[in-house]
C-alpha cells in the first residue's frame, strides 16, 4: 500500500488536519480516543468528504479539492471493518458474506467466499441468522464480509476494543490470518499499544487531529515504556512442553520458561511486563524466582527516567527495564553477559 | 345488513377502493420524503417538513377547499388536466387525491419513526461493500423500515376510509360514483329514518377499521419472529 493524505477539515471547536506518505501493508494509527482516528479513516474511505486537500492510494486520486475529484465510497475499494460487527439484521451470515462479493466486479473477484469460509471457520454458521451468533462470531462475519468485498486496502477502526481480552486475542489470529492469506493491505486503528503491537509494523501516532509520530511500532512501544505504568509489554510466544508441580513448562527459543498456567493448550501467547524482570550482573546461587535466564545485552536505550535493556535469551528478544542507578551499579553494557530473573506468575496468558 | 342498497354496496366498495389507491400512490412519494427528511440535511428541509405536516393541524375541509382552487377547471392545475381531457374535480379521483393528502403526513411519520431505528453505520457498511445510494436505499434501508412502511400505510388506509371534510368539497356526496362510507353516513343521518342504515354503515366501518388493525397486529407479530 501506497497511501499519501494531505487533508483538512474543520469539525467546530476540533480540527483535522493531517499530511503524511505511508508505505506499508500493516500500518497503524495510534492515539487516544476524540484524538481524530476516525475522522480520518471516514475521509479516506469516502464515507466522509474533507473541505480541502488530496488522498491518494496506490497512485490512483480518491479525492483531490484542486480539480473536484472525489470518487463515491462505494468505487474506492477500501473495505471497513467497524468497532462492533454492524452486521445487516435482515440477512443471513451467507447473505452478509456475500454483499459486498455480489457487488464486486466479476474480474476483481479474486479472493472467493469458499476461501474464506475456511479462513475464518465459519463454514457451520453460514445459515444461521446473525442474532444467534456470539460477539466473536459476529465480528468473524464483518472480518469475512469486508474481506469478500476483494478491497484494495481494508481499515479497521478499532475493531477489537469493544471485545474483553480473551475475545480479543481469539479474534486476533482471524484478522492476521485472512490479511496475510489473501495479502490485503490494511490500517488497523486502535487506542491500545498492545493491540498496535500484535497487528502493526508502521504507526502512525495522532493527537488534536494532528499526525504527530510516524515510526515503527517497536519504537513507540520503547519510547512509551518510561510513560506506562506498565512498562514494555514483552509478547511471548511459546508452544508447550510439559507439566510439572502446578506450573507448565514452555519452550521459548533455545530455553524453557515455567509458567504458573491453568490453561492446556499446546501453544500461548504470554504478555510479560518489563518491569517483572529481575536482572542480575552475576548467577546468583539460589533464588525464589522460576526463571533464570542467561542472556546477552543487544541493546540498550533511554525512555524518560528509565533504561531499557534489550537482551537475546537464547535466540529470543526480552526487553527490561531498570533506573539508571541499577544500569550503572550492573554495568550494563552491549554484548555483556547478564541473568534475568522472572517470576512463574509474572506472565498473563493473552491467548 | 339485507336492506343495503346498490348504493350503499358501491359506497363501501368504493370506501375501500380509494384508500387503497391512495395508499398505493402515496407510498413511493411518503417514502422518498421519509428518506430526505431522515437522512438529508438541506436547507429547505425544514420547510419540508411543514408542508408535508400541515394537513395533520388543518381543517380537512380547508384541504379540500384549497385542492378545489388548485383542481378546479379555472386553477391553475385543473386548467391544465381540463384542456388535456381529464376531469378530476368530483369524481372518485378527486377522493383519492383528497384522502392521500390528508393520509400523508401520518404514512410519513411511521415511515420516518422506522428509519429513525437504522444504525447508520449500516449505510456507511454498505456503502464501503459497493453499494451505491440507490442500492442502499433499495438493499439496506427499505427493509430495514419494513415494519414502518407497513404500519404507515395501514394507518394511512385506515385513516383513508373515515376521510369526509376533503373529499366531500373536492369530490361532492353523487352516491354511486364519489359516495364512500362516511358520506354515506351523513347522508342517512340527515335524513328522516335513516339512523338505522347509518348504524348499518358504522358497524361496517367498525369492522374495516377492527379487521385493518387486527391485520397489523398479525404481521406486527410475525415480523418479530421472523427476526
Amino acid at each position: 500500500m501506497d497511501l499519501k493524505v494531505d487533508v483538512k477539515k474543520n469539525y467546530g471547536a476540533f480540527s483535522l488536519d493531517m499530511n503524511f506518505v505511508i508505505h506499508g501493508d500493516r500500518v497503524g494509527l495510534f492515539g487516544p480516543s476524540g484524538s481524530g482516528k476516525s475522522s480520518l479513516v471516514g475521509l479516506i474511505s469516502g464515507l466522509r468528504e474533507p473541505e480541502n486537500g488530496m488522498i491518494i492510494l496506490d497512485d490512483e486520486t480518491l479525492f483531490n479539492s484542486g480539480n473536484g475529484v472525489d470518487m463515491p465510497s462505494e468505487h474506492r475499494r477500501i473495505g471497513m471493518v467497524f468497532q462492533r460487527p454492524h452486521l445487516f439484521p435482515h440477512l443471513s451470515v451467507k447473505g452478509n458474506l456475500l454483499y459486498g462479493f455480489k457487488r464486486c466486479s466479476p474480474d476483481g473477484r479474486r479472493i472467493t467466499p469458499d476461501s474464506v469460509t475456511e479462513v475464518l471457520q465459519l463454514n457451520h454458521l453460514l445459515e444461521r441468522g446473525i442474532r444467534n451468533l456470539s460477539g466473536g462470531e459476529q465480528q468473524r462475519v464483518a472480518i469475512g464480509r469486508a474481506v469478500l468485498s476483494n478491497p484494495r486496502l481494508l481499515i479497521m477502526d478499532e475493531p477489537l476494543s469493544a471485545l474483553d481480552d480473551r475475545l480479543k486475542f481469539q479474534i486476533i489470529p482471524f484478522l492476521r490470518g485472512v490479511c496475510d492469506t489473501f495479502k490485503i493491505p490494511y490500517l488497523f486503528i486502535s487506542h491500545s499499544l498492545l493491540e498496535m503491537r500484535v497487528m502493526a509494523d508502521q504507526t502512525l501516532v495522532i493527537a488534536d487531529g494532528r499526525i504527530v509520530d510516524q515510526t515503527t511500532t517497536e519504537n513507540l512501544a520503547r519510547g512509551l515504556m518510561g510513560e506506562s505504568d506498565a512498562g514494555y509489554i514483552n509478547l511471548i510466544r511459546v508452544r508447550r512442553s510439559r507439566r510439572l508441580d502446578g506450573l507448565c513448562a514452555y519452550k521459548w527459543g533455545r530455553q524453557e520458561l515455567l509458567i504458573s498456567s491453568q490453561n492446556d493448550q499446546a501453544e500461548g501467547l504470554f504478555e510479560l511486563s518489563s518491569r517483572e524482570i529481575i536482572l542480575f550482573k552475576r548467577h546468583p546461587e539460589a533464588i525464589s524466582a522460576r526463571n533464570l535466564l542467561e542472556c546477552r545485552v543487544a541493546d540498550i536505550f533511554e525512555a524518560g527516567q528509565r533504561i531499557g535493556v534489550e537482551m537475546d535469551c537464547g535466540g529470543e528478544r526480552l526487553i527490561a527495564e531498570v533506573v539508571k542507578e541499577a544500569a550503572n551499579e550492573l554495568s550494563i553494557r552491549k554484548g555483556g553477559e547478564i541473568f534475568a530473573a522472572i517470576k512463574a506468575s509474572a506472565f498473563r496468558r493473552l491467548a | 345488513m339485507l336492506n343495503f342498497t346498490s348504493y350503499d354496496y358501491s359506497a363501501i366498495l368504493l370506501s375501500l377502493k380509494v384508500a387503497l389507491t391512495a395508499t398505493l400512490i402515496s407510498l413511493p412519494f411518503g417514502f422518498a420524503t421519509a428518506y430526505l427528511m431522515t437522512f438529508k440535511r438541506f436547507k429547505a428541509r425544514i420547510i419540508l417538513d411543514i408542508i408535508v405536516n400541515l394537513p395533520l393541524t388543518l381543517p380537512p375541509v380547508v384541504i379540500g377547499f384549497l385542492l378545489l382552487i388548485l383542481l378546479g377547471r379555472q386553477g391553475p392545475i385543473g386548467n391544465i388536466l381540463f384542456r388535456m381531457g381529464i376531469q378530476i374535480i368530483f369524481t372518485w379521483k378527486a377522493a383519492v387525491i383528497a384522502t392521500a393528502v390528508v393520509g400523508f403526513p401520518l404514512m410519513v411519520r411511521s415511515i420516518r419513526t422506522g428509519m429513525e431505528t437504522i444504525d447508520k453505520t449500516l449505510i456507511d457498511a454498505s456503502r464501503t461493500l459497493g453499494a451505491g445510494r440507490f442500492d442502499t436505499i433499495i438493499s439496506i434501508i427499505a427493509p430495514l423500515s419494513l415494519k414502518g412502511i407497513i404500519a404507515g400505510s395501514l394507518l394511512m388506509f385506515a385513516r383513508a376510509l373515515g376521510e369526509f371534510g376533503a373529499t366531500v368539497i373536492v369530490a361532492g356526496n353523487i352516491p354511486g360514483v364519489t359516495q364512500t362510507i362516511p358520506l354515506a353516513i351523513y347522508e342517512y343521518t340527515s335524513s328522516p329514518g335513516g339512523d338505522a342504515m347509518a348504524l348499518m354503515l358504522c358497524i361496517i366501518s367498525i369492522v374495516i377499521s377492527v379487521a385493518v388493525l387486527v391485520f397489523h397486529e398479525w404481521l406486527a407479530g410475525r415480523m418479530e419472529r421472523t427476526d
